[in-house]
């Protein structure tokens, strides 16, 4: 069931006979609307429980999962997570992280590439969204087609793993645009790889001027820290503007 | 192939205006897809051929206009035409560029009968 999305059965179709004239009507409506009404419902809805929402974008196997894993193993006590996580079959994920005692849902897209505002607005629905300070959603494992789907986060967060190659923010320029931050991922392998780490801050710089990059390794923990300082600043915030309200 | 989740968009869209025009067929649709949308054309046209079946818009003709990129400099702002997400001012050369237009993919217009 669900009244507030419109993806209940349609109404039945009118069965009574009209004199229709061919003509043309304008429409000027844009593709993305819908998503773009659910998005918002699911932000203020976030709001209200000044939920600090990520959305976790990048390649298949760039380390999402792990970094979540480490992040709410290292951080439990301190934040509360909740986790949903898309792909496009198996629970593996979900378990993965449900190992670590954060409440996680697993949406599975099927088909689909990319999760979209009416899949989470669902997939949150048995969460305690009250009882979270950080929603973690970690997308399908794709560099296109999700940089288009507005889920309700505050920020979308791009993970690229030093063995991708530097110049995936020039491959992908349109998901590191819509990211606020980057994470730079696997760095305890950068002696092993020909990965220069400077070309690929600048790749993205030139794609996202304002993009904020930490390096990280979920491996070794060598620049966790500032990532937890980031999301404990983004936690901080919520709570402030809430009050200030 | 996010095209396919955006062209049953685009029927949903079509759907709900001729129903509410009383129509009981569309026969056309014009839409408008920017440069730098990151949508593909000739996705779109091939998902709208297997999405329009069984719908009102089963048999229309899809016209695409593409609509090119503009972008506006955040240090000198000028406005110049922009090929792609990694071009940089024309004026300056500074990568900081605000796209002002060719983002958009929207279903502009669509005869009903």
């Amino acid at each position: 069931m669900c009244t507030d999305c419109g993806c209940a059965p349609p109404q039945p179709e009118h069965d009574h006979k009209h004199d229709h004239a061919s003509r043309k009507i304008r429409v000027e409506e844009n593709l993305l609307a819908k998503n773009q009404r659910l998005a918002m419902g699911n932000r203020a809805s976030f709001a209200a429980h000044q939920l600090f929402v990520l959305n976790l974008v990048s390649s298949p196997g760039s380390g999402k999962t792990s970094i979540l894993e480490r992040t709410l193993t290292d951080l439990k006590g301190k934040i509360n997570f909740t986790v949903l996580a898309g792909d496009q079959q198996t629970d593996n994920d979900a378990e993965r992280i449900a190992a670590t005692g954060a409440p996680v849902k697993q949406v599975n897209t099927g088909a689909g590439c990319h999760l979209d505002a009416h899949m989470v607005g669902h997939g949150v629905e048995d969460f305690d969204l009250a009882a979270a300070d950080i929603l973690m959603i970690e997308n399908v494992g794709n560099l296109v087609c999700p940089a288009s789907f507005d889920l309700g986060e505050d920020h979308k967060v791009a993970v690229l793993s030093v063995t991708e190659g530097e110049d995936k923010p020039l491959k992908y320029p349109q998901m590191f645009q819509a990211a606020d931050l980057m994470l730079i991922n696997k760095i305890d392998l950068l002696p092993y790889l020909r990965f220069d780490i400077e070309q690929c801050k600048a790749f993205a710089r030139q794609v996202n001027p304002q993009i904020k990059i930490l390096e990280l390794s979920c491996h070794s923990g060598e620049g966790m820290t500032e990532w937890y300082d980031w999301l404990k600043a983004g936690v901080a915030s919520k709570r402030r503007m809430a009050s200030s309200l | 192939m996010h095209e396919l989740s955006l062209t049953q968009g685009l029927i949903e869209i079509a759907e709900e205006h001729a129903r509410r025009e009383n129509a009981t067929v569309i026969t056309s649709v014009t839409m408008e897809i920017g440069t730098l949308s990151g949508v593909m054309p000739e996705a779109v046209e091939f998902a709208f051929e297997a999405c329009s079946q069984g719908t009102l818009a089963d048999g229309a003709t899809l016209e695409i206009r593409r609509i090119p990129a503009l972008g506006r400099c955040q240090q000198c702002s000028q406005e110049c035409a922009m090929e792609n997400h990694l071009d940089g001012c024309s004026a300056c050369g500074s990568y900081a560029l605000d796209i002002l237009i060719g983002q958009e993919m929207a279903l502009i217009e669509m005869e009903i009968d």
